[in-house]
């Protein structure tokens, strides 16, 4: 779908050579920090940006050069918010319509469809500027499936939510392909996000630097690590040795080590070491670990231009003001 | 090759909005008010009346143009800030030609700007103008073909002008001039001829001469209109279509 795709603004090279392929029906994620491409990428896709070189290709179709087949074949969820505020939910999506030109004998009865999946039936007449920040993501996926998408586009759907209204969206969202038949391109910050997707591709600074399915970049870090406070590590470390035949390390009092399914691991763990546990924790591989594994650092402090600075107050200014 | 259906919901839109705003309608009113009553209600104590035309009489038809140059370019470079931010992001993804949507927005212009300066000229009795209904309709016809020919130069503007920072230079490095050397203050004929070789290239001096030549159609000292009725709308038609044409073409350039 993507080969060797790069954009430059001036000096800065947003895309470096990005090459991948989404297959039809798939969830495929796009990971990355601050200012790692992936709106620029999202941006080329759906026709808003020309790469300085390389092609990309939705449904068979050039993104470039034939916009307008692409641009019927895909819906978009923007980072920041296309919703008109001062219409009501019913409003934005009826425009939706007419601007896909869904036939008018459809039109009513997928409206009412889509705001019944999304939850928001009642509040249909509702400005929008009344919506809590995931109401109004959810109408926006709602608006982005009405002309019958082949492809969605998902930049970071959750940005902004608390884990609760987050973890209702992506349920939500990972019935998708299976009901509407779509594919599903999405960008996050967050690795257990990415977990219900079926491929991710991780990328820095314009590059992509690992791909594969949720499993496959787990195994790069090692998968979950577990903690363990023991009264004997000494002993407790030489037990687990010989027994799961694991590697095992020490620090500061605690000894830790990694399995790929840790949640399974811990109570043969603890049958094992028996009394001598005091306690347990457990970390899963965040997107910072295979970060850390890949690159050799943590995730950058946002540093980004003064345009990124901005579009960040917008943001946060939105959000405070969203709540009202 | 204008979609009419991208045309018709990027104008259904803003009229909706437009009409729910109350307060913007109250804000973008209050400005030809005072420069009507306080402004021209002041000076007209120290400008000496023409043959038939006082001068609050006189800058009516300017005040008319006031309020249409800033309702169509205000409508046009909230586009700047759209394309980042908003609704403009939907309508650009979506299977319309740029031409459509630059159609679209510049209609959308006409006719919040027609609507606002219909009100205004509501006001004409007010400061003694006496108009007939062929007069009137004459009014809100120029009306209509300038604010068209201003959103579309405001689309122009906005596709050059990136940022959002941009707006205030817009604002007073090109609207604010615009007004002040269109003949809607003075008339073009009594300025220095730099000035007035200036105002001759202003589209909005063409709109405002249109609306005095239709005022006050009799008045021919000082306070008369500067150019023929038939100049001013063959230039402001041309101008429109010109705008259109140069803005679409602009819309279409991708990054
Ligand atoms: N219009 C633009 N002009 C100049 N530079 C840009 C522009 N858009 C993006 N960039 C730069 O390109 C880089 C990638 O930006 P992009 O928005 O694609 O990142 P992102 O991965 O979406 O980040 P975030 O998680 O913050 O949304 C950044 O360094 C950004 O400053
Ligand atoms: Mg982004």
């Amino acid at each position: 779908m993507v080969e060797n795709l790069v954009k430059k603004f001036g000096s800065i090279t947003a895309v470096d050579d990005v090459s991948f392929e989404v297959e039809e029906g798939a969830i495929f994620g796009f990971l990355g920090p601050n200012g790692a491409g992936k709106t620029t990428t999202i941006n080329i896709l759906c026709t808003l940006l020309s790469p300085t070189s390389g092609k990309a290709y939705i449904n068979r179709y050039d993104c470039d050069r034939e916009s307008a087949e692409v641009r019927r074949a895909i819906g978009i969820v923007f980072q920041d918010s296309s919703l008109d505020k001062d219409l009501t939910a019913r409003e934005n999506l009826m425009f939706h319509a007419y601007l896909y030109r869904v036939d008018k004998t459809e039109r009513k009865e997928r409206i009412e469809d889509a705001l019944r999946f999304v939850d928001l039936t009642d509040r249909a007449d509702d400005l929008v500027k009344k919506f809590s920040g995931g109401m109004k993501r959810r109408l926006e996926v709602a608006r982005g499936l009405i002309h019958r998408p082949k492809v969605l586009f998902l930049d970071e759907p959750t940005l902004g939510l608390d884990p609760q209204s987050r973890t209702n969206l992506w349920e939500f969202i990972t019935t998708l392909p299976k009901l509407h038949r779509v594919t599903i391109f999405m960008t996050t910050h967050y690795m257990e996000e990415a977990e219900v997707c079926d491929k991710i591709a991780i990328i820095d600074k314009g590059k992509i630097i690992a791909s594969g399915t949720p499993a496959d970049l787990k195994k790069i870090v090692g998968g979950d690590v577990i903690y363990l406070k023991t009264s004997n590590n000494e002993e407790a470390m030489k037990d687990i040795r010989k027994l799961f035949d694991m590697e095992v390390s020490e620090k500061d009092g605690e000894i830790f080590l990694s399995a790929l399914k840790g949640d399974a691991c811990i109570p043969a763990l603890i049958r094992e070491v028996g009394e001598r546990v005091l306690s347990v924790r457990m970390q899963r591989p965040t997107l910072n670990d295979v970060f850390l594994k890949l690159t050799g650092k943590e995730i950058r402090e946002q540093n980004g231009t003064g345009l990124d600075n901005i579009k960040a107050m917008v943001r946060s200014y939105r959000r405070r003001h969203d709540r009202d | 090759m204008i979609e009419t259906n991208a045309v018709y919901v990027i104008v259904a839109r803003e009229f909706k909005k437009f009409i729910r705003e109350k307060s913007r309608l109250i804000s973008t009113l209050a400005r030809p008010l005072l420069w009507l009553f306080l402004i021209g209600g002041g000076m007209s104590r120290l400008v000496p009346a023409g043959e038939n035309v006082s001068y609050i009489q006189f800058i009516f038809p300017g005040i008319l143009g006031m309020t249409i140059l800033f309702s169509s370019i205000f409508s046009s470079i909230s586009i700047i800030w759209d394309k980042e931010f908003g609704f403009m992001k939907e309508i650009l993804v979506a299977p319309v030609s740029r031409f459509s949507v630059v159609v679209g927005k510049a209609t959308s212009g006409m006719v919040l700007s027609t609507f606002q300066a219909v009100i205004v000229l509501c006001l004409f009795p007010f400061i003694g103008l006496r108009l007939d209904p062929l007069q009137i309709v004459g009014v809100i016809l120029v009306s209509a073909i300038l604010s068209f020919a201003l959103a579309s130069f405001g689309i122009l503007l906005a596709s050059f002008y990136e940022s959002y920072e941009s707006f205030s230079v817009i604002m007073n490095f090109i609207v604010m001039p615009m007004f002040f050397l269109s003949g809607a203050m003075y008339p073009v004929k009594l300025l220095p001829e730099v000035l007035k070789l200036v105002s001759k290239l202003n589209p909005l001096t063409y709109g405002v001469d249109a609306l005095k030549n239709i005022v006050f159609p009799y008045e021919t000292g000082r306070m008369s209109a500067d150019f023929s009725l038939f100049t001013d709308l063959a230039v402001i038609l041309t101008l429109s279509l010109v705008f259109v044409l140069i803005a679409g073409k602009a819309f279409e350039r991708k990054q």
